[in-house]
């Protein structure tokens, strides 16, 4: 046998131990995120989710104003705790569409009576169709959308307290 | 190896997160026309879910797995090549929501593992035979 | 205080290891094998005195032991706590060393094929492995770390691991992985020693076969659980941690293969040295895969980095040593008596070849997502799509192999072989045509499957042509059986996956469906209760011409931890199983999804025949020695 070829099996190792090394440094990002950011948001349209409110589709989102969507569920539990957090970017006069993602009206309704309702306009995503149109896998997530209609920022999991201004300085950014 | 122990996470999701509706429409239904069928549930097994991350969605009790089945064979029963469908969602979720790897430089060692690793295995076995004529 | 002693049994148990070590390292000259033997034996002795403690205080559900508390419940059925000793991370881990101690006691008093200084340095070997383990336990992982106050109740055990086939799972596979350990050890000390001959691969092949043997029914066994368990008729995923069972096999099934040449002809010594660092090797790579949740896996269990970090280091310094060793001395290796390429060992070779191909390919698709995520910053899937386009035609060029390879005769073979060849070829020929006009959609990995399964049932058969069957050796006999198995299981992957009848459909009690030959009726569902679960069942009656069979598939709900499962029903026919499992509920009534599985018990039949015929290859090869050792004290 060679004197080259014996060594071939050592560097595998080390080919092998610096990639597992890499990752146990630099662990995995188990979060799928978008590949939407940066591009319009693809067409949709949601039936209403509750009987007096409003609704909205893919068209109704180029305002002119960068705006919120934020997909949630009542069954959802850190949408509880993201609800706060939604009630004040809404006093600080930022628009949130809401997306009820396989809700029934009923508990919807219950799930705002009790966690309070920052949403302009929701609608209902039965089956996620819409859910998935947007590259989202999860609730709580949510989508800033600039005044064009292009997706500027998506936040994966419920936006707490402390990221606060990283949506404020998001939505600054879609002006 | 330790398979048996294991499951907690695909259990444990839908279990703290589960939705009050009934499932979708066609997420554990079959499309009547069986043709159509095996197209998707071909599909749905290489499609992976994306809350029980280590499941394709044929093989996953999540609710978003459902929706994604529902999706498939909605998408499949209105015409859509498999294809295109794996394509609609690799441009959502990038190349990670299939289990099939793409092909392009970042895989060509992937995709070249077997070629490369036969031709090795060949010329390290070659040296072992003994010559036609000694 | 029994907690107290396992942990003292430990201890010492690690002291004795590095005691051996240094034996072996030469510190101690006065006749090294003198002392080691006994020192293995104790230690052994110790690290089972460890895991009996641990499984005492299982039993005694001793909730101030912390291990207890996180895994284990009062309430839990006997058999469950006692499973529950190892369904864990440390205590996997005790039982790791104890397996690993075991074997270097048996190696050491049993074994007296190798001269003493080649098996003190072997035991050496053993106890190095052994110290990074005991290090690991006792730095890292300590069992019988206490809890004080004690807490009231325990915390569980996971549902999905209360169940009689899973309970010995685990432990069947760690048999397989550290057996694997002493191959490593004996190749180590041959090695170092340059003693790389036929009697060290005697000395190996049982060590190699027994391991081998637990492999392949520990990965039959998980086959089939993940199969009934899960719930949806699959029975491999080509998921991370299956293939971190998988690669071991692999491994040591090219090394099974490769031994016998050793063993019988003297060649491929450099070849099976290498192959034995790898099989342990990968042994040591899935347990780090699996403990340091590198990879994203279905079957995530006892998920630690830190851990991991640890299990890689042991792997870096054991694996690393043993290369640079080999490094050092391939070119001292001499190699054996020379072969034709139409030769057994021809044929040897080239199932060698295929089998290290289709490790590698594993090997690489496994770790790919991490070698793109770290190229491209990219994060890809690699699956069934790749690994079945790539292994698969692989594993049937391997199958096609054994219509010939085990009819050759060692160095030379010029025998006419179209004779031998043909019938098999044919067979297989008939097979793929009747196939393409029964079945056109048939894939064409299936269709082949089938084809060189069946022609492999009489084709294994073959070698005992022409033998007296009475003076047959048994290692004969056993490679037939296993041969004939991997015919078996060929037929039933590609049974299953091309004629399987699928029925998914929503159904209220009254309701009939027709699902392949089986006519089924929602008889009815009830409420059932276990001691730690309540569960929905329901009552199918499947038909097909003659009696009717009863199913009852459950979906259950365990309090403690909650968890909700699905226990799947199946009926086993002589031509397949049927299989029925309750979903959830809906409006219309109940969602069922139900599968005919036409020959799919084959798979798991030929995993059974495969271990059976390794069984009767071991015993053949234990008795032979035995009297041939007998002969020579004679």
């Amino acid at each position: 046998m060679s004197r080259p070829v014996r060594f071939v099996p050592i560097a595998l190792l080390v080919v092998f131990l610096a990639f597992v090394a890499w990752r146990l440094t630099v662990p995995a990002d188990t979060t799928i995120r978008s590949k939407l950011e940066g591009k319009p948001v693809p067409s949709f349209a949601l039936p209403e989710a509750l009987p007096a409110r409003a609704t909205f589709g893919s068209t109704d989102l180029a305002t002119g104003k960068p705006r919120i969507v934020n997909f949630f569920a009542s069954w959802c539990v850190p949408c509880i705790a993201e609800a706060p957090v939604l009630r004040e970017l809404k006093a600080k006069g930022v628009a949130i569409d809401g997306i009820a993602v396989r809700d029934r009206p009923e508990d919807i309704a219950e799930f705002l009576k009790e966690n309070g309702d920052p949403y302009q306009r929701i609608g209902a995503d039965a089956q996620s169709n819409v859910q998935m149109a947007l590259g989202s896998s999860g609730v709580p997530e949510s989508f800033v959308v600039d005044g064009r209609g292009i997706i500027r920022y998506q936040h994966v999991g419920p936006i707490m307290p402390q990221d606060l201004d990283l949506i404020l300085t998001e939505l600054e950014k879609a002006k | 190896m330790r398979r048996l122990f294991a499951f907690l996470l695909i259990l444990a999701a839908p279990a703290m997160a589960d939705s009050n509706l009934p499932p979708a429409q066609w997420a554990d239904r079959q499309l009547p026309d069986p043709k159509q069928e095996a197209e998707a549930k071909a599909l749905m097994e290489q499609l992976r879910c994306l809350v029980c991350q280590g499941q394709s969605i044929a093989d996953s009790d999540a609710d978003l797995a459902g929706d994604m089945r529902n999706m498939v064979r909605t998408r499949i029963a209105a015409g859509q090549s498999p294809a295109e469908v794996r394509r609609w969602l690799i441009e959502r979720y990038g190349n990670w929501v299939s289990y099939k790897p793409p092909i392009d430089p970042a895989t060509w060692p992937l995709w070249a593992a077997p070629l490369v690793l036969l031709l090795i295995g060949a010329w390290i076995a070659r040296a072992r035979f003994e010559r036609r004529k000694p | 205080m029994i907690a107290e002693l396992g942990l003292a049994a430990l201890w010492l148990a690690a002291a004795l290891a590095l005691l051996q070590l240094l034996l072996a390292l030469g510190f101690a000259k006065a006749d090294g094998a003198k002392a080691a033997r006994p020192l293995a034996l104790l230690q052994a002795i110790l690290t089972l005195l460890a895991f009996g403690s641990l499984i005492a205080v299982f039993l005694r559900t001793d909730l101030s032991v912390a291990l207890v508390f996180e895994n284990s419940h009062s309430a839990k059925p006997w058999l469950y706590k006692f499973a529950g000793t190892w369904g864990n991370h440390e205590g996997s881990m005790l039982l790791w060393v104890a397996v690993l101690s075991v074997s270097g006691a048996a190696l050491a008093v049993l074994e007296k094929r190798i001269n003493e200084k080649m098996l003190v340095a072997s035991l050496g070997a053993q106890a190095a492995l052994g110290l990074g383990f005991y290090a690991f336990l006792l730095f890292a992982s300590n069992p019988f770390a206490r809890l004080n106050p004690a807490p009231l109740e325990g915390r569980g055990l996971n549902p999905l691991l209360q169940d009689p086939g899973l309970a010995f799972h685990p432990p069947t596979l760690y048999l397989g992985y550290v057996g694997l350990s002493v191959a490593f050890s004996l190749a180590v000390g041959a090695m170092l020693t340059r003693q790389v001959d036929a009697p060290l691969a005697r000395a190996m092949r049982p060590w190699v076969l027994a391991s081998w043997i637990f492999l392949t029914l520990g990965i039959t066994a998980g086959s089939y659980w993940a199969y009934y368990e899960l719930g949806w008729g699959g029975w491999w995923f080509w998921d991370p941690v299956e293939n971190a069972s998988l690669m071991p096999w692999l491994a040591a099934t090219a090394l099974l293969h490769s031994v016998n040449v050793l063993a019988a002809r003297g060649g491929l010594r450099s070849w099976t040295m290498m192959l034995a660092v790898v099989a342990f090797s990968m042994s040591m790579v899935g347990t780090f895969l699996v403990r340091s949740g590198i990879l994203t896996s279905v079957h995530a269990f006892a998920v630690d980095p830190q851990r991991g970090t640890f299990i890689l280091a042991l792997l870096a310094i054991y694996v690393g040593a043993a290369l640079i060793l080999f490094a050092a001395r391939a070119a001292t290796i001499r190699e054996g008596a020379p072969f034709k390429p139409v030769s057994r060992e021809g044929a040897l070779v080239v199932n060698n070849l295929l089998l290290s191909v289709i490790l590698g390919v594993v090997f690489v698709g496994t770790l790919y997502p991490i070698i793109a995520e770290a190229l491209s910053g990219e994060k890809i899937s690699v699956g069934p799509p790749y690994f079945n386009a790539v292994a698969g035609p692989l594993a049937l060029i391997l199958g096609a192999l054994l219509f010939v390879g085990p009819l050759l005769r060692w160095r030379s073979d010029r025998r006419p072989l179209a004779k031998w060849v043909l019938p098999s070829a044919l067979i297989a020929l008939v097979v793929v045509g009747i196939s393409f006009a029964f079945a056109p959609e048939m894939s064409l990995l299936a269709r082949f499957g089938l084809a060189f399964g069946t022609a492999l049932l009489p084709a294994s058969i073959l070698p005992l042509f022409g033998r007296s069957l009475k003076r047959t050796p048994l290692a004969v006999w056993g490679m037939v059986v296993a041969h004939l198995g991997v015919g078996v299981a060929l037929i039933g992957m590609a049974s299953d996956s091309a004629f399987t009848q699928e029925k998914l459909t929503v159904a209220r009690p009254g309701d009939k469906m027709q699902v392949g030959p089986w006519l089924i009726e929602l008889a009815g569902i009830a409420p059932v209760a276990g001691p730690n679960w309540t569960a929905i069942e329901a009552h199918l009656r499947a038909s097909r011409g003659g009696g009717t069979e009863t199913l009852r598939p459950q979906a259950r709900t365990f309090t403690s931890p909650f968890t909700e499962t699905s226990e799947t029903a199946i009926h086993t026919a002589w031509n397949g199983q049927f299989y029925a499992v309750i979903g959830r509920q809906r409006d219309e009534g109940w969602q069922l999804r139900l599968w005919w599985k036409p020959f799919v018990t084959l798979i798991w039949l030929g995993g059974v025949l495969i271990g059976i015929g390794g069984l009767i290859a071991l015993v053949g090869r234990l008795w032979r020695e035995r009297r041939w050792g007998r002969q020579v004290a004679e």
